[in-house]
């Protein structure tokens, strides 16, 4: 009824290309916008900043990395948590090397570090798919995982074998080390976040989306229409191990402020996945979707029973997390492939039709 | 197809007329192991014409079609296309050359829209960079919207313009066939190849389709090779016919000509298959 596109006609190709192009929607994307620009820093307490929405906005970035590559060109991969690990330990090699460039720009230039990384790994993509590229990545994660631990010089030869994150500014305030405040770390994250995603849309609506949705759906069909699929599936590399290194520096600098080796362990790469799964393969939206459900549904189950009273033990919380993330990974596998997000398109597309039933 | 864009299978710059030999084959024999799935075949293909490639199942047509635009590469023989000899070249190559084509088991993107599916069609057309297409402004956004209007008008010319933003693989089978038409079409290309574009159809499908392959010919000067099973829709359409069995050719020539040979009759009366 309140929700529909008529009367809304596009008199131009570019109004109804747009990547929101029914009113609701920008009007409900800008909504979202404004709340998260202004609301939460105001309002928010700093627990729910720095230990809510900084990691889920870390996380949904690097989800929507790995929906990029598994989502939109179909290809899957387990190694998500050691392209994060090359970007943040990219990251403080540089700015520990180079301090006076600004740490916005070496989180971002770290992004290409993990790129890089990602399509080196990405090469068998060529000859194998699904399950055996699957296992090339775990492999990636893996060799990764233990170069972090065994290479000093990548902590600078820090005994602990940590990372400890440094104090950086951005117009004079600190947005990294002990003293920066959550509602600036937070602002820097979320702009990060934004711009980035706002960029994932753009790629997935043109172009290069066609050409990575096109590999994934049909690769004999895509190479017919002119789609080299090595340099296809190589460029989705490249760009979903950006974000996730992106992703990982900002896991680091903005959100743990110090990280030992096995922060980028599997258990991440799998944690990633899910949230893709349950959010819908091949949806930006459905990304933050997933994210928000996975990383906040934990904690949701740790503090309401507590503020209603009952005293539930913590293994039991954890218990019931899995259980719940495992039975709704089975039914978005099996039932909704494309997840909360697709979900969310049928309750639209039924408030678009209200109160008739087509 | 309207005043904007240009029409598709406009020749582009080439300097071949109609009548000239557009694509040659020859003595090209392809064998998989032991199975020998063509066998010492010539034919041509002239500039303008629709050329039907028939026989009974198994005979070779679709392998024919996948020498031609480069998935298999045969063991003899040679492929002239455009006044170029190659032997081994990939699809995406013969893609950029301008030769087009439809599967017999339709092959969209079944997840994308039919909108999209047939702008993947314009790929090759697309140059804006990479960062522009971050920014989704500029030439990146001017070369989407001036691809979009041409794709619209290949959607027009089909009248598919209800199903435009449905993802095709909710689309009954008859509309994927057409959709799939349309996204060779946004290709431009100089040579399209049309494997049983009618498989499966109803009458009132089929005459549509029927339909589309004429004007596409008449209007736009695309050659058109094509491999139909029903007879009376090959004479109809076609300027000259391939009969192909067993791997073999048993007869080339006008529709006239074919119906008349003897070789073809037994063939299709099904003398011992
Ligand atoms: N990829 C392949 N591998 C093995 N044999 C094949 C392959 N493609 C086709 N063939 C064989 O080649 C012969 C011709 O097949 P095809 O070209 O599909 O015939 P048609 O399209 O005329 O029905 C058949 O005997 C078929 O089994
Ligand atoms: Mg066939």
């Amino acid at each position: 009824m309140f929700y529909r596109e008529a009367g809304q006609f596009k008199t131009n190709y570019a109004d109804d290309m747009a990547i929101f192009p029914i009113l609701q929607d920008k009007i409900g994307v800008a909504v979202i916008i404004a709340i998260a620009f202004i609301a939460v820093p105001l309002f928010g307490n700093s627990f729910f900043i720095s230990a809510v929405m900084i990691p889920f906005l870390v996380y949904a970035l690097a989800t929507v990395g790995l929906n990029l590559l598994t989502g939109y060109t179909g290809l899957l991969s387990l190694g998500t948590a050691g392209f994060m690990g090359v970007g943040a330990f990219a990251c403080y090699k540089l700015t520990t090397a180079f301090p006076g460039v600004n740490i916005i720009v070496w989180i971002l230039i770290s992004g290409f570090f993990s790129a890089a990384v990602g399509v080196f790994f990405g090469l068998p993509s060529l000859r194998i798919k699904g399950f055996y590229l699957a296992v090339t990545t775990l492999a990636a994660q893996f060799f990764l995982q233990w170069c972090f631990v065994r290479i000093p010089w990548l902590t600078n030869n820090n005994v602990s074998g940590a990372i400890e994150v440094p104090t950086r500014t951005l117009f004079g305030f600190a947005i990294t080390g002990p003293n920066a405040l959550p509602e600036v770390r937070y602002l820097v994250v979320l702009s990060i976040v934004t711009v980035m995603t706002l960029a994932a849309a753009h790629l997935v609506h043109g172009r290069i989306g066609r050409m990575w949705m096109a590999v994934r759906d049909m690769d004999i069909a895509a190479e017919l229409m002119g789609i080299k699929l090595l340099q296809t599936k190589l460029l989705s590399f490249a760009v979903s191990s950006f974000y996730a290194g992106v992703a990982g520096a900002l896991m680091v600098f903005l959100y743990l402020g110090s990280a030992e080796p096995d922060v980028f362990s599997i258990h991440i790469s799998f944690l990633i996945l899910f949230m893709v799964i349950i959010g819908g393969l091949g949806s930006l939206i459905g990304s933050f979707m997933g994210a928000a459900f996975i990383y906040i549904l934990p904690i949701v189950l740790r503090y309401l029973p507590e503020s209603l009273g009952f005293s539930v033990s913590p293994a039991t919380v954890e218990h019931v997390n899995h259980m719940v993330i495992g039975a709704l990974i089975i039914f978005f596998l099996i039932v909704e492939p494309h997840g909360l997000a697709r979900l969310w398109q049928t309750a639209k597309q039924k408030l678009r039709t209200w109160p008739f039933p087509y | 197809m309207g005043s904007t864009g240009g029409a598709p299978g406009i020749a582009r710059g080439s300097n071949q007329h109609k009548g000239d030999v557009l694509l040659g084959v020859e003595n090209v024999s392809l064998r998989f192991g032991g199975v020998k799935a063509i066998t010492d075949v010539s034919f041509d293909i002239r500039k303008g014409e629709i050329r039907a490639i028939i026989g009974p199942n198994g005979a070779g047509k679709t392998s024919m079609l996948n020498v031609i635009n480069g998935f298999y590469n045969p063991q003899e023989g040679r492929i002239t296309f455009r006044g170029k000899t190659r032997a081994r070249m990939r699809p995406s190559v013969a893609a950029a050359q301008g030769i087009a084509r439809t599967f017999q088991n339709v092959a969209l993107f079944k997840g994308m829209s039919t909108l999209d599916n047939i702008m993947t069609g314009r790929t090759l057309k697309m140059h804006s960079g990479f960062f522009w297409q971050l920014l989704r402004h500029g030439p990146a956004l001017r070369e989407e919207i001036e691809h979009r209007r041409f794709v619209e008008e290949i959607i027009d010319f089909l009248e598919i313009e209800a199903i435009r933003k449905t993802p095709v693989g909710r689309l009954p089978y008859g509309l994927q066939k057409r959709v799939e038409l349309g996204r060779a079409l946004a290709m431009e290309p100089e040579l399209l190849l049309l494997d049983e574009p009618m498989a499966g159809m109803n009458l009132e499908e089929k005459e549509d389709m029927c339909r589309f392959i004429l004007d596409v010919n008449n209007q736009f000067g695309t050659t058109i090779a094509l491999i139909e099973h029903d007879i009376g829709v090959v004479m109809d359409l076609s300027d000259r016919i391939v009969v192909l069995e067993y791997g073999r050719k048993i007869a080339d020539g006008s529709p006239d000509e074919v119906k008349n040979n003897q070789k073809v009759i037994d063939a299709y009366l099904g003398v011992a298959h």
